[in-house]
């Protein structure tokens, strides 16, 4: 499976990699493979003991973005017992880096939208590297109107680097199109989740992540600006990103602490490229139940603390 | 609190060197008389200049101008009431690159004499109360973070308890880097404040100068019900610079100028500054908010 391997993951990735065969090898009635296998789980559960937990905002990021991790697609089809994509925004273009889906989860419909990168270079041009045009916004918004007039929820899941920076992008006005969206989700009445998978690159993800709830997966990163960008600007030195990193506190532990999301999802063992299916398992429980807590509130009500929340943000001195 | 004879410190230094050349006492110019036109190249008179609302009176460039001399341009004797003054910063990240975020912004306080990248007023404009924030270029090229996003989020809410328009004057280059994701949630916080503006039936005029990108375009400066720009304005949501670097070409001229988002439906006039007041009172006069 693992064709791409970071550095730091190699030992936990190599553990990982032999208890998953010896797993496959038990078929028939083997007392001796079974115990070798405890005795690996044993030592692997040590090994991420050892590594994850301490891992750098740096390597954060580069698992953020590892090549392997799953996107919106992924968690989608594992997550919903039923999905239809829906697309365009009616105006100018079906824009693929956004993509929307009527679903069912469980015994309930929803809207899920989400950043979609590509795997591969030819779908990654395709999906324009997860990078949104002003249509994949106002895609987004008109799913959501559809969420509020027929009162379902909405899940938004966010990986990008960032809105495209282009010609056609600032032609069709890529800054309106996120403005509208944070002022349309702020006052939208319907239950929105979003969850960071990845990536959290900026205005490009904030424009689908305004919500009532603000969820991170452990490995995933938001930040105002890329790591290497800030780097160029403040320290005129890409080679900086790392240090960067670190200072932006843009990893989901750091974000806790400064109370800017609301809960970190743990991944699967070695990170949720490591295991689709369960990292999705694991979402869908969480956003389930942020989804129950949210249903119970009348909409002003719900309306009235999504705006306290995003109006308390702020550390200034005063007096 | 505005200084604005330092207004123009490129000019003197391309300047300096060949000045150096004329030993003729008699033909050394007293620095500040005269100025360079950024945009044509000529020489002229800098009093003319500042009569003339920092525009230059040969090619009509506007020069950039501090927070508070655009309020003292708008308000009807140039006098109004600021508000919101004693907010000051905080280092929510501790943050350091080469310099401490703490000691970049001691040093744009001591610059500009600001504490942060905006002027919240209050006053009247050709008689009719307005609610005014008016941001600096000239603190931390005008970028929006804790400070900006609450002191325009309360000029929001002052101008709804009021039962005023509010109008935002915007110059950044986006949200600030050193205050992070803090920095990000303000473009949530305005924009969501900016829907109470509406349910007040309220209206809101966005007045967008040079440069406007990044964050504070991709909230509450786009979402005005008027918007209205200075003439030959940089206005973009990415800067050119990383356009240009993204897609690996050079951009054709006039790209993200105000002229270019009037004519791709993104504003809905292009003002000079002189004509500015005019516009306003009217459109004052339209919405009737005596």
């Amino acid at each position: 499976m693992a064709s791409a391997v970071l550095d730091f993951e190699k030992p936990f990735v190599e553990l990982d990699d032999l208890v998953q065969e010896t797993q496959r090898r038990i078929t028939e009635w083997s007392p001796q493979l079974k115990l070798e296998l405890r005795e690996l789980k044993r030592k692997r559960i040590k090994l991420y003991r050892e590594i994850y937990p301490r891992l750098n905002s740096w390597q954060r990021t580069q698992l953020a973005r590892h090549p392997e991790r799953p996107y919106t697609l992924d968690y989608v089809s594992v997550m919903c017992e039923e999905f239809t994509e829906i697309h365009g925004d009616r105006r100018f273009r079906d824009d693929p880096a956004i993509v929307a889906f009527l679903a069912r989860m469980g015994r309930e419909s929803l809207v899920i939208i989400g950043h979609q990168k590509g795997r591969g270079t030819k779908e990654n041009i395709y999906r324009n590297f997860g990078m949104p045009n002003p249509e994949g916004y106002r895609k987004a918004l008109r799913v959501m109107q559809i969420a509020e007039k027929f009162g379902l929820p909405v899940l938004t899941l966010i990986d990008t680097p960032g809105a495209y920076p282009g010609i056609g992008a600032e032609e069709r006005g890529q800054a309106e199109a996120i403005a509208r969206n944070l002022y349309e989700m702020s006052c939208l009445k319907a239950p929105i989740i979003s969850l960071v998978i990845g990536e959290g690159g900026s205005g490009g993800a904030l424009g689908i992540g305004l919500s009532d709830r603000i969820l991170m997966l452990e490995s995933s990163i938001y930040s105002v600006i890329s790591p290497e960008a800030c780097a160029a600007i403040l320290w005129k030195d890409k080679e900086k990103a790392k240090d960067v990193a670190q200072a932006l506190k843009m990893t989901a532990r750091d974000l806790e602490r400064l109370k800017i999301i609301d809960e970190v999802v743990k991944e699967p063992f070695g990170g949720a490229h490591r295991d689709y299916k369960r990292a999705a398992h694991i979402v869908r429980r969480v956003v389930r139940r942020h989804l129950s807590e949210l249903k119970g509130l009348p909409v002003d009500e719900l309306i009235a603390k999504r705006y306290e929340k995003y109006r308390g943000i702020g550390v200034y001195l005063e007096g | 609190m505005g200084n604005d004879f330092n207004e123009y410190p490129m000019w003197f230094k391309i300047k300096k060197k060949p000045q150096q050349i004329i030993t003729d006492k008699r033909l050394q110019i007293p620095e500040g008389l005269w100025l360079r036109c950024k945009s044509c190249k000529e020489i002229i008179y800098s009093k003319e200049v500042e009569r003339n609302c920092d525009i230059c009176p040969k090619c009509g460039y506007h020069f950039p101008i501090s927070a508070a001399k655009r309020l003292n341009l708008l308000y009807d004797n140039g006098t109004f009431e600021e508000f919101d003054t004693n907010i000051r910063p905080d280092d929510p990240l501790k943050f350091k690159d080469r310099k401490k975020y703490k000691d970049r912004l001691k040093e744009y306080r001591e610059e500009t004499g600001l504490f942060d990248a905006v002027i919240s007023s209050q006053g009247q404009i050709g008689g009719y109360t307005a609610t005014v924030c008016a941001m600096d270029f000239g603190f931390m090229g005008g970028s929006m973070a804790s400070v900006v996003g609450e002191k325009i989020t309360r000029g929001i809410e002052r101008a709804i308890r009021d039962h005023t328009p509010f109008l935002s004057i915007s110059a950044s280059g986006g949200a600030r880097m050193q205050e992070g994701m803090i920095s990000l949630m303000q473009m949530a916080k305005t924009s969501a404040a900016l829907t109470h503006l509406s349910d007040a039936k309220l209206p809101y005029i966005s007045i967008l100068t040079d440069p406007t990108t990044g964050g504070v375009t991709a909230s509450f400066a786009m979402l005005g019900d008027i918007i209205i720009a200075e003439p030959k304005a940089l206005i973009g949501f990415a800067g050119p610079r990383v356009i240009e670097q993204t897609i690996g070409q050079q951009l054709p001229y006039g790209f993200q100028t105000s002229e270019f988002l009037l004519e791709h439906g993104m504003i809905d006039m292009i003002c000079t500054r002189k004509e500015l007041k005019q516009v306003l009172v009217r459109l004052f006069v339209f919405f009737n908010q005596k």
